[in-house]
């Protein structure tokens, strides 16, 4: 269905290693997960693609589809770029969620997609992000979240920030109700995602050499005048001092994530 | 003649406007200043306490931008770090422990920007501040005294209810940051401070604000008068609530931000 069909559409497109400039076709990319099979570099990865690697064969169920961005400031150059991002990714905008189950465990699952105006979050993503916390709060069920963001989408001017506080307000709920939510931290996730929904996970896991932070590097050595080390604001930096439950290498994602959901089934007798 | 955004911005950033201690002085008796976050340390960038209003207990948390050199210098010219943030949030947990209404004055470029902030996960403690405070068991109302600065303010005015000064602006991203983003010239600022809509009157318009308060900073005191009337009346209305509604009220002031198209149809409220 959805699965295969989604299989066979990326499988002839061909990409290039950021790293090491090598050109891959998508089939051996979904082979080595998105490794550079010359390189050992990561890849980002689409949020379809994502969801293909993860979730369970038919199981995941798209959810909240039908919603665009509307450029109500008419702000510079903000329609023009949606138009674009719509077009080059065939998404209609930077996150997709619906409910799917992982190793057989059910849960609701959220992925943002970085091609799509860097992950910015503006009112659709918001949106979207906020019904998948209503819907599992429903539905008593996980969420597994992986982030990537630029940050709040400044063309919807304060609209945008509001966002981290909608979605803050769902995920609270959701959590109050002794729901597990995760985080997967995947290159970048800066800005107002960072102080907003990526942090508030009970269980927080990033990519190895993923960009984590709030105020961005270049940002940093210029207010501050100071050159930064080279591992400042990755996943090691931010497991190190203390923010990150742990680093999964992508090859073992799937089998983490399989048993963290399977150590919070909750203890219901079966009716 | 009415102000520009920018001019708003230039008046909200303007030496010797009143900055949080002021208002904390003029609005309360009995005022005791609490420190730390029992974490780390003390960050004099935000100034709390507990106190009277007019005979009622609050706990009041203020972004302090200090009024000289060495004032500013310690507080980072009003730029918390990630302790100050996490002291903000012990107050509000104290506050919600004693159940009593917590009042917080906005006053900031935004969140201090640096490699110990970083370290010491300035993300994760705004993150939790949002969080926590949109479920925070006590009333709160929020004041944007001069500079809202996107996350590091919203750590502070995710409240029942926000007031804004009448010069005061609140914005995602510093015009100066949007105009080097935009156009890359951080000088085109009165171009950014107009497409990004950051005055009072745009952020009652859209929802974001409940009131927005005159100024009148050559008499204070009447001035306070008028902000204890308006907290006052509030205040009334909030703790009137039981601790459910309250929690649900404050979740639909957020809940419905947001302006998309949704199979053809556009929805948000407050559209421009």
């Amino acid at each position: 269905m959805i699965f295969d069909k989604w299989m066979k559409a990326f499988s002839g497109e061909r990409l290039t290693c950021s790293a090491c400039k090598k050109e891959f076709s998508v089939k051996e990319l979904r082979k080595s997960n998105y490794i550079c099979p010359e390189c050992a570099h990561y890849f980002r990865v689409s949020a379809r693609e994502r969801i293909l690697m993860l979730t369970d064969r038919n199981s995941f169920e798209e959810c909240a589809t039908g919603l665009s961005s509307v450029d109500f400031l008419e702000f510079p150059g903000y329609a023009d770029k949606l138009k674009k991002a719509t077009e080059s990714t065939g998404e209609e905008d930077a996150v997709i969620c619906g409910s799917a189950s992982i190793g057989g465990n059910p849960c609701v699952i959220f992925v943002m997609d970085s091609r799509f105006i860097m992950a910015s979050m503006g009112s659709v993503v918001g949106e979207k992000v906020t019904r998948a916390f209503e819907y599992a709060t429903e539905h008593k069920l996980p969420v597994i979240g992986f982030t990537a963001s630029g940050g709040a989408r400044m063309q919807e001017g304060i609209i945008s920030l509001m966002q981290m506080a909608k979605c803050s307000a769902a995920v609270k709920k959701h959590s109050s109700e002794g729901n597990l939510y995760i985080t997967i931290l995947t290159d970048p996730t800066t800005g107002g995602v960072t102080a907003s929904f990526a942090m508030q996970g009970d269980i927080i896991l990033a990519e190895p050499n993923a960009m984590v932070g709030f105020a961005g590097r270049r940002v940093v050595e210029q207010t501050t005048k100071s050159k930064l080390p080279d591992n400042f604001q990755s996943a090691e930096f931010i497991l190190e001092h203390g923010f990150a439950d742990a680093i999964v290498p992508r090859e073992e994602l799937r089998e983490t994530l399989t048993t963290l959901l399977k150590l919070h089934r909750k203890n219901e007798v079966a009716v | 003649m009415s102000m520009t955004p920018y001019e708003k911005l230039k008046t909200a950033r303007a030496n010797g406007r009143p900055t949080g201690s002021a208002y904390i002085n003029g609005l309360f008796s009995d005022r005791i200043e609490l420190h730390g976050d029992r974490r780390f340390g003390e960050d004099a960038a935000i100034v709390s306490g507990v106190g009277s209003l007019d005979g009622m207990p609050v706990t009041y948390i203020a972004i302090e931008k200090g009024v000289d050199l060495p004032s500013r210098m310690k507080t980072n010219f009003g730029c918390p770090k990630p302790e100050g943030y996490r002291k903000a949030l012990r107050l509000m947990k104290q506050a919600e422990k004693f159940h009593r209404p917590v009042i917080c004055f906005v006053d900031t470029l935004g969140a201090f920007c640096g490699a110990d902030g970083e370290e010491r996960g300035q993300g994760e403690a705004i993150a939790e501040n949002i969080m926590e405070m949109i479920g925070l068991k006590t009333p709160t109302i929020s004041i944007v005294i001069g500079e809202g600065g996107s996350g590091g303010a919203l750590a502070l005015c995710s409240a029942d209810r926000v007031y804004m000064l009448e010069n005061s602006v609140y914005s995602v991203i510093s015009p100066e940051g949007c105009a080097s983003i935009l156009w890359k010239d951080s000088s085109r600022v009165q171009d950014s401070a107009q497409c990004l809509r950051i005055t009072a009157d745009d952020m009652k318009s859209f929802g974001v604000a409940e009131t927005v308060i005159p100024e009148n900073f050559e008499d204070f005191s009447s001035m306070c008068s008028e902000i204890k009337a308006y907290l006052t009346a509030d205040l009334k209305q909030l703790l009137a609530k039981t601790t459910e509604q309250l929690l649900e009220d404050r979740y639909f002031r957020f809940r419905k931000f947001g302006i998309y198209e949704e199979n053809g149809e556009t929805h948000g409220t407050n559209l421009y």
